[in-house]
């Protein structure tokens, strides 16, 4: 039988009272944010409770909020899309990590697929996955310097002699009338 | 002239090396086989048989030591760069090179946000035809080549393998 998001909500509150920092669920994907320290043991029960059953970790991403305005809000989401195949229901966990050294512990003992999600997570976010069995860089080259998705990276000027930061020299070439094949919003 | 004369009706042609030379060079282009991104489907369209390739001597080979054109269909990023670099430079000579789409012409959509592309593949090789499009057609993939065999008819055997070649810009017919 597939559950809502109340439902699903009740049951973890009912398992792990005051793990589930805050939750929105008028929103098309209804989300709960868990404690960073008990997103393992949240993730297994919700794996493996029947009821409940997430048997698929369909999409994991991060996002940066840095915040400006307010500082002290400033942080970093993991943001985990669960479904269940089993009972056709889905649910969306979130984690919030300060921005500063985040780190949370890896869900690759959980569900597998997980290890090249949280390497992308590490190579654009920095985000240290604890426990991790390989975590490497997955798109970027080893020697790329930072994380380029953080909202305050810096672009490097080259990397290996290849120039990097986009450069009025390129615009250039092509307002100037060198012909080097124009690009669909030249 | 009399020995000139004497070859009359003899099923002999008199011409120049280079022209033999690039004639032979131009009508059998063999381009390597690789893709990198959404070019590679138009490019895989005109080898397939509605263009078919075939018609002006492209024959697809495997690996860079038999091939005489790489074709840089799609988007370069950073990691790649160095491995079309190393593929070029295992290329024998005489070897062109077209680029082929936006993306490698000159970074394309990711000229301004992309981090991981390289605004350009002539920043890493050499570049002698540049293809616009996003993607270009077949049609103009083949545009591009037969450019590149005018390229090639202009060349002399004394010319260094490299110097005085022009690049050009194939102007697609609307």
């Amino acid at each position: 039988m597939s559950l809502d998001a109340a439902a699903v909500q009740q049951r973890i509150e009912a398992k792990f009272p005051g793990k589930i920092t805050s939750a929105e669920l008028e929103v098309t994907d209804p989300f709960l944010v868990i404690d960073n320290a008990a997103i393992v043991e949240v993730g297994t029960f919700l794996r493996d409770e029947p009821e409940l059953a997430f048997d698929m970790l369909h999409c994991h991403s991060a996002v940066d909020y840095l915040e400006l305005k307010e500082p002290e809000k400033a942080r970093i989401e993991v943001v985990l899309h669960l479904t269940s195949l089993k009972h056709r229901h889905w649910i969306v966990l979130k984690v919030m990590l300060p921005r500063d050294n985040p780190k949370t512990p890896t869900l690759e003992n959980i569900w597998p697929t997980a290890n090249w999600h949280e390497r992308e997570a590490y190579d654009l976010f920095g985000i240290e996955f604890e426990g991790h069995s390989d975590l490497r860089r997955i798109f970027l080259p080893e020697d790329w310097a930072g994380h380029p998705l953080r909202k305050d990276w810096e672009w490097p000027d080259e990397w290996h002699g290849i120039a990097v930061k986009p450069d009025e020299k390129f615009s250039q070439r092509a307002m100037e009338g060198e012909n080097i094949g124009v690009g669909p919003f030249d | 002239m009399d020995a000139i004369k004497a070859l009359d009706n003899q099923q002999f042609i008199l011409t120049k090396v280079d022209t033999v030379v690039n004639w032979a060079r131009q009508s059998a282009i063999w381009p390597m086989v690789f893709g990198l991104a959404c070019c590679a489907i138009e490019m895989m369209s005109a080898g397939a048989t509605r263009f078919d390739w075939d018609r002006i001597g492209l024959i697809p080979r495997a690996t860079p030591r038999q091939s005489d054109l790489m074709i840089v269909a799609g988007t370069v990023t950073h990691k790649m760069a160095i491995r079309i670099k190393r593929l070029y430079e295992q290329m024998s000579e005489p070897k062109y090179v077209i680029s082929m789409g936006s993306c490698s012409n000159n970074g394309g959509p990711y000229w301004q946000h992309g981090y991981h592309v390289v605004k350009g593949v002539d920043q890493i090789i050499p570049v002698d035809v540049y293809v616009p499009g996003c993607p270009p057609r077949p049609e103009a993939l083949l545009y591009g080549v037969m450019a590149l065999q005018d390229l090639i008819r202009e060349r002399s055997l004394m010319d260094d393998n490299r110097e005085g070649r022009k690049p050009r810009t194939v102007e697609v017919p609307a």
